[in-house]
């Protein structure tokens, strides 16, 4: 009877272990979260910009022409009219440059909306710096209203040699629900 | 491997077996429970061919046919799910609770109350999902059942999922937890009941396959289960882990269920490695080439199995240094997986082969997986995955290696097996009909398809430009005749549980070795209760 008890022991041992493993590994999941923003944060792996301002006190290389072009879309529902003042502008390192975005929301009834940034090659994102960018917060358009929002940007001299044009893309999001809905997560992020 | 009980008494008149219903409800004998596994994974395989077919029938000819695109999606996105969580996964957890005790000498498996629980999980789990599928074909108003491809990719489930998603999201936990569950039992079975003197390196190839599988499932099951936690607090609790609008990413959703979906690709396939390490050297009577190098050979495939994902998603725009060490990786596995099939080979080299039915099958498995490594080869190079990439070649490539090689292997050991379980042989000439309907229809079904891929059809769409409307008149030809020749298998099947055949022996295959057969066919309720001794 020992002989039986004891391999109970035994098993509940392996038990345990192998329970404590895959619990860590469904918090693991959830740490590939924070994980990835990191890694993307020093790659620019998924090509986002920073969501803070930069300095903006670097040395102009004037060696280097670059090509910033310009793309924006409205996602997912999101009804306002969204487009670039410039298509492209060619830039300096270092050389900071302002760029207007025009928008306009024909609705009748007031919308907030979210840029999400987006560069490719995703490897440029670390080095496309904004000192000011509308979407660093969410816009409130009132309806039938209309805005010029500033985007102002430098690339950094250290951008690989290799990169000669760089594309930042805007995706519009309609949040109003998020907004006020839900303000208090928004304050936090 | 020459592993040979000395002596070996059952005691199965000395037990009483329940009889009825609640022999199954409260079953906790391993073979009961691998027999419900086995039939569960049957009917699923039946189910998600029935969903496979009607996807055929509409693409057998362009243009609307039989059913409209919404529903497609939704046949697409269930035929996936089902077959791979519903029909191989169970199907391998069935045999492993069937032959991993007979294998190693144990009487059970260790933790027989937590096996029953994990089958019964699963048939809830699976009604909940067809519910959807039911509640879409003929529910008040058609509400869509998931229809966002079995990957499941944000936003498409979370933003832009039909109310359908949660029941999924339920189901696909469920599932978790049953794999988990069978899993956990799998690694204690294997570390602590085996009979003495069944030392790991002699255990059979089937066990260590499965070992390694069990380890793979606690590993990556619970990545799966947080993925679709993060879709369900996206999608209700206000969170934006996949939404770029709150800051979230949808990229970072394919990162964490390929880190699932990567290993899951070994874990339906590990187990049929093992089986076909059982049985050419059974038809070929010689003891497996290369023992150790097998064991090896799994366990890196196991664990390159971790850092190959991102290469379902060369397309996402990753640097250049990602994709390079996503591909080499990738086409590292190809070393180990090659070393398995030297080994197959080199196993029946100058042997004494006889082609049985379990051997046509681990044959056609050898040939054909091997048709579906290479075409993975391929897709390995980040340059030419870009053409390849949401094609018919990729739905080519997976099948290959998942029905010609997993479902393949699968009923290769049925066919082994068959005797052992139901104490008949099953029947040849159904048998034969069997396998060589399915060599020939799998062929014509999933053949073209290489093709239509490379020439720019992509998959997952319920019509296609005209230029390919030939190849899919056949590929549609090959699913029916695939589909109504496993019909032939049902027969085989039902012939065996209903004992009608010629009886089995104990050894049924004069080649085959392994403590399986040191026990009468069909196997007692008990078996092993004295352990048996390995020399």
């Amino acid at each position: 009877m020992s002989e039986l008890n004891d391999l109970e022991q035994r098993n509940n041992r392996v038990l345990r272990k192998l329970v404590i493993g895959s619990v860590l590994m469904f918090g693991f999941a959830f740490a590939m979260v924070p994980l990835y923003d990191v890694l993307c944060d020093i790659t620019g792996l998924n090509g986002k910009t920073s969501d803070t301002a930069a300095s903006g006190e670097v040395q102009m290389d004037e060696d280097r022409l670059v090509t910033v072009q310009f793309v924006t879309t409205s996602s997912g529902g999101m009804v306002w009219d969204f487009n670039p003042q410039v298509r492209s502008v060619k830039v300096h390192p270092g050389e900071i440059t302002q760029v207007n975005f025009q928008v306009k929301n024909p609705a009748d009834h007031t919308i907030i909306g979210q840029a999400i940034p987006s560069v490719s090659p995703g490897l440029a994102a670390p080095h496309l710096l904004k000192t000011q960018c509308f979407c660093f917060d969410n816009q409130t358009l009132l309806a039938g209203g209309e805005a010029d929002m500033p985007m102002i940007f430098y690339l950094d001299p250290a951008l690989p040699k290799h990169i000669n044009t760089i594309t930042l893309s805007y995706a519009m999001f309609d949040v109003t629900e998020r907004v006020t809905g839900n303000k208090d997560k928004l304050a936090a992020r | 491997m020459t592993a040979v009980a000395a002596h070996h008494d059952h005691h199965d008149d000395h037990h009483h077996a329940p009889h009825g219903l609640k022999r199954w409800l409260f079953s906790t004998n391993h073979k009961d429970i691998g027999t419900l596994y086995l039939w569960f994974s049957f009917a699923m395989f039946m189910v998600g061919g029935f969903m496979a077919l009607v996807i055929r029938a509409e693409l057998m000819y362009p243009g609307m046919q039989v059913v409209d695109p919404e529903f497609f999606n939704q046949m697409t996105t269930v035929h996936g799910l089902i077959m791979v969580f519903g029909a191989v996964m169970p199907a391998t957890v069935g045999l492993a609770n069937w032959m991993i005790p007979l294998m190693i000498g144990a009487p059970d498996m260790a933790l027989p109350r937590m096996n029953n629980w994990s089958f019964w999980i699963l048939p809830f789990a699976f009604t909940i999902l067809i519910g959807s599928v039911l509640m879409s074909a003929f529910g008040e108003g058609n509400p869509s059942a998931p229809n966002f491809g079995w990957t499941f990719y944000a936003p498409l489930s979370t933003k832009y999922g039909p109310a359908s998603t949660d029941l999924f999201i339920l189901s696909v936990h469920m599932m978790g937890i049953s794999s988990i569950m069978g899993a956990i039992n799998v690694i204690v079975t294997v570390l602590n009941m085996r009979a003495p003197g069944m030392t790991m390196m002699k255990m059979p190839l089937f066990v260590w396959a499965w070992l390694i599988t069990a380890f793979l499932l606690v590993a990556v099951m619970p990545v799966l289960a947080g993925a679709v936690t993060m879709m369900l607090t996206d999608r209700h609790f206000g969170t934006s882990f996949f939404d770029a609008a709150g800051g979230g990413d949808p990229v970072l959703f394919q990162h964490i269920f390929w880190f699932f979906g990567h290993p899951e690709v070994y874990i339906m396939i590990l187990p049929s490695f093992g089986i076909v390490s059982a049985i050419i050297p059974a038809f070929a009577r010689k003891p497996l080439f290369g023992y150790a190098s097998m064991v090896y050979a799994t366990a890196s495939i196991a664990l390159l199995s971790f850092v190959v994902w991102a290469h379902h998603m060369f397309t996402v725009g990753m640097p250049l240094a990602g994709t390079l060490f996503f591909m080499y990786m990738t086409m590292l596995i190809s070393v180990p997986t090659g070393v398995k099939v030297f080994n197959w080979v080199a196993t029946m080299w100058r042997g004494s082969l006889t082609f049985e039915l379990p051997m046509k099958w681990a044959l056609a498995f050898v040939v054909l997986f091997t048709c579906g490594g290479l075409s993975g080869l391929m897709l390995a190079l980040t340059p030419v995955d870009f053409q390849y990439h949401d094609t018919y070649f990729v739905v080519a490539h997976f099948h290959y290696v998942l029905v010609s090689g997993a479902i393949f292997s699968i009923f290769a050991a049925a066919y082994y097996w068959l005797p052992k379980w139901s104490g008949v042989m099953p029947n040849t000439f159904l048998g034969e009909l069997h396998f060589w309907n399915s060599l020939l229809s799998v062929n014509l079904l999933f053949f073209p398809m290489h093709f239509v891929g490379l020439a720019g059809m992509p998959r997952r769409y319920a019509d296609y430009a005209l230029q390919f409307a030939d190849y899919n008149w056949w590929i549609s030809v090959g699913a029916f005749w695939f589909g109504i020749s496993q019909l032939l298998f049902v027969a085989v099947c039902v012939l065996c549980a209903m004992k009608k055949g010629k009886k089995a022996e104990a050894a049924p295959w004069d080649g085959a070795e392994g403590l399986e057969w040191t026990v009468p066919s069909p196997a007692p309720f008990h078996t092993f209760d004295t352990p048996p001794v390995i020399k």
